[in-house]
């Protein structure tokens, strides 16, 4: 079977802020239409990761390229690189009031089509007609917004998503569903870079890569990075894991 | 006649008026050039006699007892040269279990020196319902004041709305100055959104005054002003009545050297009533704007959204 392309790949990248690093010596290759997810505790520096690969103006490392496609991308701006087809849904997505639903997710649609703003919103479970003139602002609930801005990503169609904890805030019923969206994203041909803490959620990749005090400690198949992660990470390949204490309580 | 006529048709168009309206007999309108009434057409149970005096007009408004109007009353306003004044003086009386929606387009496309003057007494009787809503369109030049100032009552279990808007053109100066008495159980809903910039300058006052037990209020500001222009808005919500339930609500966004100042007065008089108030200015927030980049809009593009949004 052919190898896939490699779609991102970031070498060696450290970023700190106020002298204290957050993304250590942290290499990782993606790979075209996979969902790779990346698996970590809080403050492992997932969020982190996701800013730096979206290109957030604070977010540029101190050592290290991005690469996609080939290209050099480590000093392109957001706009530059969603024009390139990367775009990153928020794990707490901005409230914008006077906008509705269908001109949020219209906005980041090259040629917006109104049947398919509508079929992105249903497959996040959101019947189109009580929601697209609805304001994207703060009275819809934390999940609600968190379903629009997959919608959103999911109508861009771009060739990579950073989906940062998308299961966060959602309640247990609706997990399937963000899960068939996900994977539904991958049938459409966009690769996914899925952030998340929980192991039963990445087991939906086809690579995990585990992040740990800002650098990648261990990567391979879903289940078998996901058991290590629930079984404590012992052996830790990390003397210093600032988060050790809360993942033996995990247990 | 004929020809201002057309003009200010023509600019009403501009403001995003549907003229076809003016044909309409269902529908009462008045269409005003400087202080020539240049058409007018009444509905059953509306009242509205205006008289031509030397700087604008005057106009008496009286909605008689128990009617409820289906279609909004449409109002034209402006001046198409490039120099002039208008004063418009109102005297709305709005009688009881009565009902009525205004939409007023106030059009100076050419303004180079014009002065806009509006000087309005309302009163709104028992269980009625007052909406204006007042869409400026002033053209590019800057050179006009809009100055309205409304004394409004409200008898009890009554609703009032206004809704002001300026985005399209240059603001100039504009100095509005509205005070609203409310009473039992009615409510008021207050709400303007104006874009300044070039050397724009904004003076926005309006005052809520729940006298009444159980009186709503909410006074809304949103305001964007770029490159020198000043805005300044007072809101204040007196609430001195058992139950009186207030809120103001202000955002302000900034960019380039323009400036922009908010007061939020909140004056309560009575135990048993609650008044808020939420003030927010600064540039647009990063968030948004990184969010919106990350759909692949440029950062002005951005900025664009979330103001016209706000705007909206």
């Amino acid at each position: 079977m052919k190898e896939q392309k490699v779609i991102l790949e970031l070498k060696d990248i450290r970023l700190s802020f106020d002298g204290r690093d957050i993304l250590n010596n942290l290499s990782l290759t993606v790979r075209e239409g996979t969902i790779h997810s990346i698996l970590g505790s809080n403050a492992a520096g997932k969020t982190t990761l996701a800013y730096l690969l979206i290109g957030c103006c604070s977010y540029i490392p101190q050592k290290g390229k991005i690469f996609f496609f080939g290209q050099d991308i480590t000093s392109l701006n957001t706009t530059q690189r969603a024009r390139l087809g990367i775009t990153l849904a928020w794990q707490e997505p901005a409230r914008f009031e006077g906008l509705t639903v269908h001109d949020y997710i219209a906005v980041g649609m090259k040629q917006p089509d109104e049947e398919k703003i509508r079929r992105a919103l249903a497959n996040v479970m959101l019947e189109p007609k009580d929601y697209l003139d609805r304001q994207v602002d703060k009275k819809l609930s934390g999940g609600e917004r968190k379903r629009i801005e997959l919608a959103a990503v999911f109508a861009m169609e771009p060739k990579l998503a950073i989906l940062d904890e998308p299961d966060s805030g959602i309640d247990i019923l609706a997990l399937d569903n963000i899960i068939s969206v996900i994977q539904a994203l991958k049938e459409q041909g966009t690769t996914v870079l899925l952030i998340t803490h929980r192991e039963e959620v990445s087991e939906i990749s086809d690579v995990t890569s585990l992040l740990c005090s800002g650098k990648i400690v261990k990567e391979g198949k879903p289940k078998e990075v996901g058991i290590y992660f629930k079984e404590r990470c012992i052996p830790c390949p990390v003397n210093v894991c600032p988060t050790s204490n809360t993942t033996l309580e995990r247990k | 006649m004929q020809q201002d006529y057309q003009q200010m048709l023509q600019a009403y168009a501009t403001a995003e008026g549907n003229p076809l309206i003016f044909r309409d007999s269902r529908i009462a309108h008045l269409v005003v050039h400087k202080n020539k009434v240049l058409g007018s057409h009444l509905v059953a149970g509306l009242e509205l006699v205006p008289t031509e005096e030397e700087e604008g007009i005057s106009l008496k408004l009286r909605l008689i007892k128990n009617t409820r109007l289906e279609y909004p009353v449409h109002l034209c306003f402006g001046i198409i040269p490039e120099e002039g004044q208008q004063v418009i003086r109102i005297q709305a009386d709005i009688e009881d279990n009565a009902s009525i929606k205004i939409i007023a387009h106030c059009v100076f496309p050419n303004a180079v020196r014009i002065i806009h003057k509006m000087d309005a007494q309302i009163k709104i009787g028992d269980n009625s319902s007052y909406e204006y809503n007042e869409v400026h369109f002033h053209g590019n030049n800057g050179g006009i004041s809009v100055l309205p100032k409304a004394r409004i009552s409200l008898g009890k279990k009554s609703h009032l709305v206004t809704n002001f808007s300026l985005l399209n053109g240059r603001v100039g100066l504009f100095d509005l100055d509205y005070d609203t008495v409310v009473g039992e159980d009615s409510s008021l809903e207050m709400s303007a959104k104006i874009y300044g910039f070039a050397d724009d300058v904004i003076k926005l006052k309006e005052v809520g005054r729940l006298i009444g037990r159980n009186a709503r209020g909410v006074i809304k500001s949103r305001i964007a002003v770029k490159e020198r222009a000043q805005s300044e808005v007072i809101n204040e919500m007196i609430a001195d009545a058992p139950d009186a339930r207030g809120h103001v609500d202000c955002i302000e966004i900034i960019q380039g050297n323009a400036t922009a100042k908010a007061v939020p007065i909140v004056d309560v008089r009575n135990e048993f009533a609650q008044v808020t108030h939420e003030a927010a200015i600064g540039r647009v927030d990063k968030k948004q704007i990184e969010t919106l980049m990350a759909r692949g809009l440029d950062e002005e593009q951005a900025i664009d959204v979330v103001i016209s949004g706000m705007l909206k």
